[in-house]
């Protein structure tokens, strides 16, 4: 009922154990099993099973005819497409993946204040243990991109934009204005920046809170982050569709869709929503958090059922218009992915793992409510959009000579252990419970 | 079993408790099931958390009838898309193939929110008697604007009238005193007419076919 107060030790403190720390570590070892094994094939195998050679990109791409060499320049980038090159794209897959995860946990903290929530107040320790992965796969993703910007995107190459030159591009020359390297990367670290900044000042907040409160004005800290969260969403609404096109849609350069910014968005956003209820499940699990109900619990299942559904609404609005309207330079994006036989069977599984688990699994309230079901769902739905990242950016880089193998499940589990490390270790810092939110008693008293 | 104590004076007549609270007649809900009194309804002027758990409801069968519903309208909008597009008069539109599934997806979308939605609409209606014309039984007019009632039907009931009045005034019915001194407490009797009590959907539409759109079906009448 919901007006009996029940009392939960507040000071309770996680852990973080070497069971806990083997768990992580088991993880990364097979990860790195994974991955030396794929490597030694991919190396063995000439980087990549090459039958079928170019034909299929000769044809989607030859046939389109653009302006000068457009042809010989996207599908012909012949040189470097071996296994470094596989070895680079697999990086940016999951330094982009995993920066958008830990922004989420962000983003999540931000909304719960904006619309008061009080429901969410006693789980606000897990999203502020993701976010602190954030300048981790900053990192990464910055790394990766001097490392590998040449074998990723196809723009930065200098000859595009050479009249003389038989690489000329007109298409690529005409958005030489946004896309070119100056304003690229004052873009990505202005992103990156702002992001770990506002991170910052959020951590700073929720320390005063904890540490420093004034007895006096014990809400501070709680208006201090409205207006914050409010600040931060604004930015976060434009930042990320910019961040959106410039590290993934610019992959394919000739290619644009006006979906893409809210896509690649839908897609962080249900992952990091999986990513904050696997943790409060596995929290739970470990005895932590007595607090969290089957209420909570429901409550973070519709989230991650909601815009599972949300994210099939923007997958699917963004191939039926293609579909449709069946315009050569649009259609190439799903042509190079639903007619190759190596992307071609990962469309379906996006959708399988991204819409039809979540959709049918978490669909009654009964399923929401089980922590088991909602912990399967949220593993599905955190490998789902890892696929769904995969399939936007391997088909672009690496053409045909790309794949799926060892290598790419190694390389997601070393980054999923890492995350998990980050989450661990930072969890372990502060109090689980943050005992001076304002709201935390609705949180506690959490019934519905 | 319940002939032991049938008692044909008590056919047909209600026990209202009115309660001045919410969270007294929380208490007092839990408390008159315990003594083994059977509630035939709660009247609250506005939903009460928890009221439903109180009464012990049991999970309602909504959900499942929007699934219901919402598959059905599936399969109507695919059948309906396949059999126009692909058998009855195929038309290479955009050149896609004629049953070209993705096109099909937003109309089978629609359909199944729509279905699931007007579905949920009219179980909900039927289940409940809410029909056009229904003539209302309303137990107590202040059920709309400040008071809680409990309705017990004590025809459902094997305990007599006083054993139920004295397990009402338990569990904390609304008392007052007058200006002469005479205490009240809020407990009442609620009798239906005939006309009142035969409200049925299946006798509303025999009706209306019977006798068409005639003044007995049209009136709209109201407990006085």
């Amino acid at each position: 009922m919901a007006h009996h107060a029940e009392h939960f030790d507040l000071d309770e403190k996680f852990d973080f154990s070497s069971a806990v720390k083997k768990r992580i570590f088991t993880v990364l070892i097979l990860g790195l099993v994974f991955a030396v094994i794929g490597l030694i094939m991919l190396i063995m195998g000439g980087g990549g099973d090459s039958h079928g050679g170019h034909g299929l990109n000769g044809l989607s791409e030859g046939s389109l005819a653009y302006g000068g060499g457009g042809a010989a320049a996207e599908g012909g980038h012949g040189h470097a497409v071996t296994w470094v090159t596989r070895v680079k794209v697999n990086f940016w897959i999951n330094s982009v993946y995993f920066v958008g995860l830990s922004l989420i946990g962000a983003f999540f903290i931000a909304i719960q204040y904006v619309a008061m929530a009080g429901w969410s107040s006693g789980l606000r320790r897990i999203p502020e243990a993701i976010f602190k992965f954030l300048p981790f796969a900053a990192v990464m993703l910055v790394a990766t991109f001097a490392v590998s910007y040449h074998d990723i995107f196809h723009w930065t190459d200098a000859s595009l934009y050479d009249l003389n030159s038989p690489h000329y591009d007109a298409i690529i020359d005409g958005k030489k204005g946004y896309l070119n390297m100056t304003f690229y990367i004052a873009r990505s670290i202005i992103y990156l920046g702002v992001w770990i900044l506002f991170t910052f000042l959020m951590q700073k907040q929720f320390n005063a809170e904890e540490f420093n409160l004034d007895p006096s004005n014990p809400n501070k800290q709680f208006y201090n982050m409205i207006k914050l969260s409010a600040g931060f969403i604004v930015f976060f609404g434009l930042s990320t569709s910019m961040a959106a096109w410039d590290w993934v849609m610019s992959i394919d350069t000739h290619w644009f869709s006006t979906m893409f910014g809210w896509y690649n968005f839908a897609s962080w956003w249900v992952g990091g929503l999986a990513t904050i209820t696997l943790v409060v499940i596995y929290l739970k699990q470990g005895g932590y958090l007595k607090f969290v109900n089957e209420s909570h619990l429901h409550d973070l299942g519709k989230f991650v059922f909601g815009f599972s559904i949300f994210w099939t609404y923007i997958w699917f609005s963004q191939f039926l218009l293609i579909y449709y309207a069946n315009i050569s330079e649009e259609t190439v994006y799903f042509i190079d992915r639903l007619e190759s036989d190596k992307y071609g069977k990962f469309i379906f599984i996006n959708l399988i793992f991204n819409f039809i688990f979540p959709f049918f699994g978490l669909m009654t309230r009964d399923a929401k409510r089980k922590m088991r079901i909602l912990q399967m769902v949220c593993i599905i739905v955190i490998v789902g959009h890892w696929l769904d990242f995969y399939q936007m950016i391997m088909p672009g880089t690496l053409k045909d000579q790309g794949g799926f193998g060892f290598f790419e499940i190694g390389i997601f589990m070393i980054f999923v252990s890492a995350f998990a490390y980050v989450i661990a270790m930072n969890l372990a810092k502060l109090p689980l419970i943050p005992k001076n939110h304002p709201l935390i008693k609705e949180s506690l008293n959490h019934h519905h | 079993m319940a002939t032991a104590h049938h008692n044909a004076e008590t056919d047909k007549h209600y026990l209202l408790g009115i309660y001045n609270d919410e969270d007294v007649l929380l208490d007092a809900v839990e408390h008159v099931r315990k003594k083994g009194v059977k509630i035939y309804e709660v009247f609250t002027p506005y939903p009460i958390h928890g009221l439903e758990h109180a009464l012990g409801y049991k999970r309602s069968f909504m959900p499942r009838a929007a699934f219901a519903f919402g598959a059905l309208g599936n399969i109507c909008a695919i059948l309906l898309q396949t059999t126009i597009m692909g058998i009855d008069w195929p038309m290479i539109i955009g050149g896609k193939s004629f049953i070209a599934i993705p096109n099909f997806i937003p109309v089978i979308f629609e359909c199944t929110v729509l279905f699931a939605a007007f579905g949920m609409v009219g179980t909900f209606l039927v289940t409940n008697s809410l029909y056009p014309h229904k003539v209302p039984r309303i137990f107590d007019r202040r059920s709309t604007d400040d008071k809680h009632i409990v309705a017990i039907d004590l025809a459902k009931n094997t305990l007599s009238e006083a054993e139920i009045r004295n397990i009402l005034i338990e569990s904390g019915v609304e008392k007052h005193t007058s200006a002469d001194g005479t205490e009240h407490v809020g407990i009442k009797q609620r009798n239906f007419t005939d006309e009142e009590n035969k409200g049925s959907f299946i006798r509303y539409l025999a009706d209306l076919i019977a006798n068409g759109v005639t003044s007995s079906n049209r009136a709209i009448k109201t407990s006085k």
